[in-house]
Order: C-alpha cells, then structure tokens, then sequence
C-alpha cells in the first residue's frame, strides 16, 4: 500500500519537474525568428506568401503564450512537432532512429561501470591499505582525472588505430545495429563503454570503498564478528548491505552527469545516437528536435531516480517509503 | 552597542585562552597532517609549476619567437598539409595550421586555471549561500530552493550548457556562467544537510536568547563550523569545473579559436591523430597532469581535514591486530571521535 502511494507520488512529481523542464526549454528554444525557420522548411525558392503560409501553420505568427500552450497541447498527446531542419521530417522519426544507438552505449556502459566501480570499491575496502588498495587508488584518482573525451581520444589512438593498422577490425567506430550480430555489435561498441565507464567507475571505487570502511566500523559489525560469523559473511552479507546505501543514492545524481558523457562518447566515436543528434540540433537550430532531446533526457532522468528510490528502500530496511 | 554584542563579546573574552589554542591548533593540525602528505605537497608544486606556466605564457612565447596565433604556413606545416614533429623549432611541434603547440598549451592554461577559480568561486559563494538559507530558515523556503536544487542536479545539464552557448554564442563569459550554474547545486546540499544539524546545537539556540538574528546566526555562528566542508568540495570543484571547461570547447561551445585552449586544440587535434600523435598526447598530459594535481591535493586537504579518514586507517591497522589475538583499540585514541555528523551527498 506504502509502495504504490510512494510510486503515485513520485509520479507526481516527476511529472511537474518535467511540466517545469518543458516550459524552461520552450521558453530557452521558441522561435525568435519564425522567418529563418519558414527558409529553411520552404526552400530558397519560395515566395514570401509560402514563407508566411509556412508561418501560420506552424504557428509561430501566434502570441508567444499561445504557442506555448499548443506546444503543451501537442506535446502531452504525444506529438514532438516536426524538425525545422531536415526537410520537416516528424521529430519522433528522428528520435527513434536515435534511440537503439544510445541505448546500446548506455547498457554496456552503465554495466561495466557498475560492476568495476563496485567490485573494485568492495576488493580495496576488505584489503584497505594493501597492494591492490594503493593501487586502486591511484586508477581511481587517474580515471577521474581524465576528461572523457580525453580518455575517448587516447583509446582510438593506442587501441584502435594499431589494431586497424595490423589489420584486426573487430573495434570499430560508428554503430552496427544487433541484428548484425552481437559481435559485431559489441565490436562496435566496446571503445563506448570502456570510455563511458572508467571514470564513473572511478567515482563508485572511491564511494564504495569509503562506504565500506565505514560501514565495518559501525557497532553492528562487531557483534556480527562477535557471533563468530566469518568475515566473508560479515563483509557480504552484513556490512555490504548497509554500505551500498550512500553509493544508490548518489546514482540518482550521477544520471545527469551519465548522459552528459553519452554525448561526449558519441561525439568522439561517431555513434550518432541522442546525443550527438542533440549537438546537431543545437548547432542547426532544430528547435523542436533540441526540446524533445531535452524532454527524453529528462524523463529519462526521472524515471531512473525513481528506480534509485526504490533501490534505496529495498537495500535499507531503515529507510521507510514515505 | 547593544546589550547582546557586549555580552557576546564578553563571552568569546571569556573563552579566548581555550578557544585560541584549540582554534588555531585545528588549523594548524590541518596544516601539518597536509604537509606530511607527500603527494598533496607534489600536488601542490604541480599547480604551482602550473600556474607559473600560465603567468609566463608570454615569456615562453618571447623565448620561443612564436606567438599563441602566430601561423607558420611554411615551417609549421609539411608539404603534405600535416602538422610538423616535435624539434628544436618547435618543441612540442606543430598542429594542423602551423601553430607553435608548446606555445598554445601554455596559454592554454590560463583559460583552464582561470576558469576553475573563477567558477568555483562563484559557486561555492552561492552554494553556501543557498545551502545556508535553505538549511536554516526550513518550511516552505527549504521545500522551493531544494527542488530547484534537485532540478539542478537532475537536468541533463550538458543539453543545457550546448543550448546556452548556442543562444548567447559561445564566449568564455558564458562557459564561465554555465559551469557555476551546474557546481553550486552540490554545494548547497552538503552545506544545508550540514546546516540542518547545526542549527539544533545547543550554541545556536544561545546565540538566539540573546537576540541574535537569523542571517548574523547563519553567516557568524554556522558558516565557520561549515569551512571544513566548504574547502574540500571548493578544491575538488577546480578538477571538474576544468574538465567541464575542456568539454564544452572540444565540443565547439566553448573558448573559440584563435584563442589557445586545452579543450579547443583536443578538439582539432582528433582529426589528426592518426599522422601527429604529439598534437593529441602533449595538450591531453597537460590537461590530465593538471586535473590529477588538484584531484590529489583536494584529497589531501579533506584527508588532511577530516580526523575520521584517521580512524577509518586506525580501525584498519586494529582489525589486523586483532587478528594477531591483540585486542583493544588501535591509535585512534589520537584523534577523539569526530560528532558525527550526517555527510549528505558525496562529499
């Protein structure tokens, strides 16, 4: 009962952020001058009475106001409008070709981050001061010192480009969709994710890892030791638990900061996924292309916060659904 | 002067002997825990080397004869079009226009350092700030500034640095807006979590009796129990607010050419990387090693700051004793158990 009055909440919620990040965006992106859009939908050739029919059916001789409510309108129907750039393509059409491309780079990504960040954190923790902890350290503070694009650029460089030179052309850059194969796919892939992981893994190594050592400090892990469990079972079955807490929550934050770097690796490796279409929109001027980005990316964000909530209750015991 | 300065005057006289060693030794602790850290003091020699670069920018170039803009279309490129190798001329070689690369990296760093103070400054005012008010005053001001925060930090913020730089046009003035609009959100939730428990302190509710109003409470008698904090997210905001920067000139939205900058030379040197490895690999150490150096030194500083890191160490080297049927506490009992405080967010 708790859990669906929580779910309904947040629901709520999460549509008045996203009621609030459409408005922001509308108001950032409306057309400020609906005759540079008409050009570009109309052609060279067309004449000023086409220009201004071009105008008139999308709207923009309408106050601003108004405009904003038939964006509203459309937009809760369903109806992203059409791109001002590519030849009045629907912006839906656009966005689902986009789609499978950044997905693929967020799957792989936010697996291997995870699970790197994670088993490294917990691997330092339990052996803190050893070998591997020093040396997990200084991979932490080096993967989070490279810029993305940075890490990005350097792997084509010391990866790909040798590879390719002798002639293995299983890395690759650019996208092949899975019916292709999962090989060839992964191929494709694979430069994405690394790039897309290290330095968040980076971050959840570091947030894992102090976690735990706090955590098996706390008195309740003493009186696990003390019941004569093995630590093993201390570490995984009593001390992780509490310590993932700190670490789900910060996922919450960190899903703006993933899709900032899903741009940036696509940029980098050509994937032509969400985010470089989003770059591509900014620098064309697609309006209605730049605010469905921005709505998906936000609904996106939404969505994964409410699961990180859910996560949150079900880890910590403690932790009412409220 | 009223009665409650006199009183608050007599009451710190009263303390002074007590409070100016403990005071200064916390400072002073910090300081020489910081300074035992190796790796924060070659950090701190990094970011100076680092900063004298970008002083004497215009010297190298001097001693070089190759200024930042300054195209060698004849010397500065090969025949074919493609950037020159490192050599006596060009020390770090050339990149695809026939700029001295060694040159432009060093003015590089000035945008780079210039913009990692400056945002974080920025930031750090407003996010303390905000965190501050929102922490303190509660109820419905506290429910409006921490969904703003939240929207903050959920939105996908580079969607919304590429549109700004689009809208306004790319300048450095609105790199530098974007970066502190996107930094202060995190601040401000460590400093109200932080302020959320501090304002229930028995010394708060003292300085209330005597007459003390909500914003001489807030900036007088909270913000300094916050500076620990406050400086470590600041030190480590440098690293990320330069990598930010980085970003939004690789992505073209940022510091435009002519003008040198880390981002924008990574960002022409990816056409290149093939042929001119240098054009690639020596802006990229520079930007690393620069980001690895403050990432350290913010290290060190909250190592340094927060005696729990000794206790976590301690409760190691105990664990291990223990283990050695040597029971009892480690070293700890050097450092007396920090109040435990509630540590929102990452810090």
């Amino acid at each position: 009962m708790s859990l669906v009055r929580f779910l309904i909440r947040r629901i709520l919620s999460g549509i008045v952020v996203l009621w609030l990040v459409a408005t922001l965006a509308f108001f950032l992106f409306f057309a400020r001058n609906p005759e540079i859009v008409a050009r570009n939908l109309g052609g060279r050739a067309a004449t000023s009475a086409i220009l201004a029919e071009i105008t008139r059916r999308l709207g923009l001789d309408q106050p601003l106001l108004t405009q904003y409510w038939h964006f509203l309108d459309r937009t809760i129907h369903g109806n992203l409008g059409i791109s001002y750039y590519s030849g009045g393509e629907p912006v839906s059409t656009i966005v689902s070709q986009d789609i499978p491309r950044t997905a693929s780079v967020l799957v792989g990504g936010v697996v291997i981050w995870l699970v790197v960040g994670l088993s490294v954190g917990i691997l330092s923790a339990t052996r803190a001061r050893s070998l591997f902890d020093r040396s997990a350290t200084v991979g932490v503070l080096i993967g989070l010192s490279f810029p993305t694009f940075v890490l990005g650029e350097v792997l084509l460089l010391i990866i790909y480009l040798p590879l390719n030179e002798h002639g293995y052309h299983w890395i690759n850059t650019g996208y092949a969709p899975l019916s292709q194969g999962v090989i060839t796919w992964a191929g494709y892939m694979i430069l994405p994710w690394v790039t897309l992981a290290t330095v968040q893994a980076a971050v959840y190594t570091r947030l894992s890892r102090g976690s735990l050592l706090d955590t098996l400090g706390e008195d309740y892990v003493r009186t696990a030791r003390a019941k004569g469990l093995t630590e093993r079972r201390v570490v995984y079955r009593h001390a992780l638990r509490g310590a993932l807490t700190p670490v789900v929550s910060q996922l919450g934050i960190d899903i703006g900061v993933l899709l900032g770097g899903v741009v940036v690796v696509e940029n980098v490796f050509a994937v032509n996924g969400l985010g470089q279409g989003a770059v591509a929109a900014i620098s064309n001027g697609d309006l209605p292309t730049i605010i469905a980005f921005v709505l998906i990316a936000s609904t996106f964000v939404v969505v994964a916060n409410i699961v990180v909530d859910l996560l949150y209750a079900v880890l910590d015991p403690r932790v009412r659904i409220s | 002067m009223s009665i409650s300065e006199l009183e608050f005057q007599a009451k710190s006289v009263e303390e002074t002997p007590g409070l100016a060693i403990e005071g200064r030794s916390q400072w002073w602790l910090t300081w020489r825990r910081l300074r035992r850290d190796k790796l924060a003091v070659a950090a701190m020699i990094v970011i100076v080397l680092i900063a004298l670069c970008a002083i004497l920018a215009p010297v190298f170039a001097s001693l070089t004869g190759h200024g930042p803009a300054q195209v060698f279309p004849n010397i500065g490129v090969t025949a074919d079009g493609l950037p020159v190798g490192p050599g006596a001329t060009f020390w770090l070689g050339t990149d695809n226009l026939g700029h001295d690369l060694f040159v432009r990296i060093m003015y590089g760093a000035q945008v780079s350092l210039f913009v990692g103070v400056v945002t974080t400054l920025i930031a750090t005012a407003a996010g303390v700030s905000i965190g501050l008010i929102s922490g303190y005053f509660g109820g419905w001001v506290d429910g409006i500034l921490a969904r703003v925060v939240d929207s903050v930090l959920a939105f996908p913020y580079i969607i919304l640095a590429l549109s700004l730089a689009v809208v306004f046009g790319p300048s450095l003035t609105i790199v530098i807006a974007v970066i502190s609009f996107f930094s202060w959100a995190g601040i401000a939730r460590v400093v109200r979590g932080q302020t959320l428990s501090l304002k229930e302190k028995e010394y708060i509710e003292a300085a209330r009796s005597l007459g003390s109003g909500p914003w001489r409470i807030m900036f007088i008698d909270i913000l300094p129990n916050l500076m620990a904090p406050v400086l470590v997210l600041a030190t480590l905001n440098i690293p990320a607010a330069i990598v930010f920067e980085a970003t939004l000139d690789y992505l073209g939205l940022g510091v435009q050419p002519p003008t040198a900058s880390w981002g924008n030379i990574l960002a022409d040197a990816q056409s290149f990387y093939q042929e001119a490895w240098w054009f690639l690999v020596f802006p990229a150490l520079a930007l690393v090693i620069t980001t690895v150096a403050f990432n350290l030194l913010g290290d060190g500083v909250r190592d340094a700051m927060d005696p729990r890191t000794e206790r976590v160490f301690a409760a190691g080297r105990g664990r291990k004793r223990r283990k050695l049927a040597k029971p009892g506490g480690g070293p700890s009992s050097q450092y007396p158990d920090p109040p435990r405080q509630p540590s929102p967010g990452g810090v």
